[in-house]
């Protein structure tokens, strides 16, 4: 019973996503029996998942599948997934996995599961847990089809080296020009130089204690030496101060980072069901009684003009000293 | 031109979530219900449509007769017509089976969704009705400009955004940056009132299979104390981040 996941890559080199899925499917193979086997579109280093398991990648060698269409994405998989004996499919929370996946489950009448964050307690039924409520709850959920699909959550799995002889093949799925036609891509704008929030082990974000957009330099400066992406509360996105794609929260982006730092955010229950499946959270905040304490690990009360210029400072000599 | 609207109703953001019959079903106990927020932007988007184009607006939800009231909001706000498909859902696959039941003998131009419902976060019914339909679909829409049958559509991609060229009749999955913030729609009286006359009509559900069955719910776990570090002692903070933590 071989699983098969979606390899998502930056410039050709799979991605953290595709190396958590694989990552997954090594240990859900090792319960199941069976291969994992990768399925990329473009890959220029495919060999790079052998090291987390992957026995086998399938690389789609077609320019027509260069840009995502989540269509034809979503009917290459399952061709891959019907001349490969396929019975577990995996995504990722990304845009594009989120974009074609639920495709994929109608074109398969496959039961699809969101936001999964465990392996399945057991194969027979197959039950897993996944997150629900915008992270109010946990759900233990059974997959009753022959074909399942599971969406892991980002950052729930985490990356398990676990090398193996692996072997690429090139694959040709059968797409009709006319599903390329029927959506096309005409732009793609993306902030460059910056870690994307998706991606990100760390963000530091920041709410409407910053009093507005002039103040965000420090922000940008303390994400700059933490090697981190920068996020925002809704109503700093809404006034304008920041662009919308930062907006995290139960409205905006859903995170889990290793590490998310929350300065003049009170934590809200719309922001923190966006936020607090990250593994560690530090506020800094000038009320002691902000909501956001209780969900912290660490806490700082303090102003942030004051406390994050001195942060960076640490940080730096931290940095140098490491 | 007719738009379509796919409302989901879910529990207020500030609801507190609990669990009945021995944590395998939700409680509804004093739980106020309201238009999944990203549909509420797909609304407004609707209404803004409708006001340029004159077309045509319905919305059709899946769910039971106490959501009415809910739909009932819709309609005051300015769609003409309302359909439910009277069932107590009990999966994404099942409720998009409904839809795409229900949509067999329409011609919608414009279908609108929302990126997922804040209750279950599925996001996986507009994909799936564009599978069972074949309609086209584009997901995470933060922005759309119609210009006939023509359609540019602006997706949310990892670090930024995608501009998508397609033709109607088309299905998006809607959220926040559809409209601004400051557009969304409420219900006024004289809109309130007009909403009483207008057709809500009920249907009945079709046989589907439930694909995947919820056990099982229990809450996260409880997080322990947060450790305060004083401000004027960052190096503290700097040693927890780094050997307790470990994330710097
Ligand atoms: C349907 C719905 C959906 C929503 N979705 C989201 C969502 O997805 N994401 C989201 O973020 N919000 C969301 N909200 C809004 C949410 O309810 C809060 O209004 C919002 O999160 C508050 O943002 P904030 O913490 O930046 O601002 P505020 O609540 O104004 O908090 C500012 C904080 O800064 C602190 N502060 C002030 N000065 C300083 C200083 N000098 N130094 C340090 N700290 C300081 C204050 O003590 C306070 O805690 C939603 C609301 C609704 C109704
Ligand atoms: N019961 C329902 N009735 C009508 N539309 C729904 C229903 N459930 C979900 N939808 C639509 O599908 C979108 C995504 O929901 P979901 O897949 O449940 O996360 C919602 O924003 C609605 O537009």
């Amino acid at each position: 019973m071989s699983i098969l996941i979606f390899a998502e890559h930056q410039n050709g080199k799979p991605n953290k996503t595709a190396k958590e899925l694989a990552s997954y499917a090594k240990a859900l193979a090792e319960k199941t029996g069976g291969e994992v086997i990768a399925l990329g579109f473009g890959l220029t280093s495919p060999e790079d998942l052998y090291a987390y398991g992957v026995n086998k990648v399938l690389n789609v060698d077609d320019q027509r599948f260069t840009t995502f269409n989540a269509k034809a994405y979503a009917e290459a998989f399952k061709q891959a997934a019907a001349q490969n004996g396929i019975k577990i499919i995996l995504t990722g929370q990304t845009a594009d996995g989120m974009y074609f996946t639920p495709l994929l489950a109608g074109m398969l009448k496959a039961a699809y599961v969101t936001q999964v964050i465990s392996l399945p307690e057991q194969n027979d039924p197959f039950i897993i847990k996944r997150k629900a409520f915008s992270n109010k709850a946990i759900a233990h959920v059974a997959l009753k089809t022959d074909i399942k699909i599971l969406n892991i959550a980002k950052n729930s799995f985490g990356l398990q080296e676990n090398p193996v002889e692996g072997v690429t093949e090139t694959f040709k799925p059968e797409v009709a020009d006319e599903v390329f036609e029927e959506i096309k891509s005409v732009k793609v704008e993306k902030a460059t130089g910056k870690v994307p929030l998706s991606d990100a082990e760390i963000i530091v974000s920041a709410g409407r204690g910053l009093k507005g957009p002039e103040n965000w330099g420090m922000i940008e400066e303390l994400a700059e030496v933490l090697g981190a992406a920068t996020a925002c509360s809704k109503p700093v996105a809404d006034m304008g101060w920041r662009p919308h794609s930062e907006h995290v929260g139960q409205t905006g982006k859903q995170v889990a980072p290793n590490l998310y730092i929350a300065i003049g955010i009170s934590g809200a229950i719309q922001h923190l069901a966006g936020v607090n499946s990250s593994k560690n959270i530090l506020v800094i905040n000038i009320d002691p009684e902000a909501p956001f304490f209780k969900a912290a690990d660490y806490g700082v009360v303090g102003d942030a003009f004051e406390v994050v210029p001195k942060l960076i400072e640490k940080l730096k000599e931290f940095k140098s000293a490491h | 031109m007719k738009i379509l609207l796919m409302l989901s109703v879910v529990p207020d953001t500030t609801s507190k979530i609990n669990f009945t019959d021995n944590d395998t079903r939700f409680d509804k106990t004093g739980i106020q219900f309201v238009i999944n927020p990203h549909d509420e932007f797909g609304l407004t988007k609707a209404m803004q449509i409708k006001e340029k184009t004159g077309a045509e607006l319905h919305v059709v939800h899946v769910g039971v007769q106490a959501n009415e009231s809910v739909i009932r909001k819709t309609l005051a706000i300015g769609a003409d017509k309302a359909f439910r498909i009277d069932t107590d859902p009990q999966d994404s696959f099942y409720t998009a089976v409904q839809l795409a039941e229900f949509l067999k003998d329409k011609d919608y131009d414009l279908i609108i969704a929302g990126r997922e419902s804040i209750d279950y976060n599925g996001g996986m019914v507009p994909g799936m009705v564009a599978a069972m339909t074949g309609m086209r679909f584009i997901n995470a829409v933060i922005g759309l400009e119609l210009n006939g049958t023509e359609a540019m559509v602006d997706r949310e991609i990892e670090g930024g955004k995608e501009t998508l060229q397609t033709t109607l009749p088309l299905i998006i999955g809607g959220q926040k940056g559809l409209v601004k913030e400051e557009e969304l729609r409420i219900p006024n009286m004289r809109g309130i009132m007009m909403a009483r006359k207008k057709p809500l009509e009920v249907l009945s559900p079709v046989d589907a299979p439930v694909v995947t069955e919820y056990l099982k719910f229990e809450k996260p776990p409880a997080k322990s104390a947060v450790k305060l570090v004083d401000k004027d002692n960052l190096d503290e903070l700097i040693d927890l981040l780094h050997n307790e933590a470990k994330v710097i």
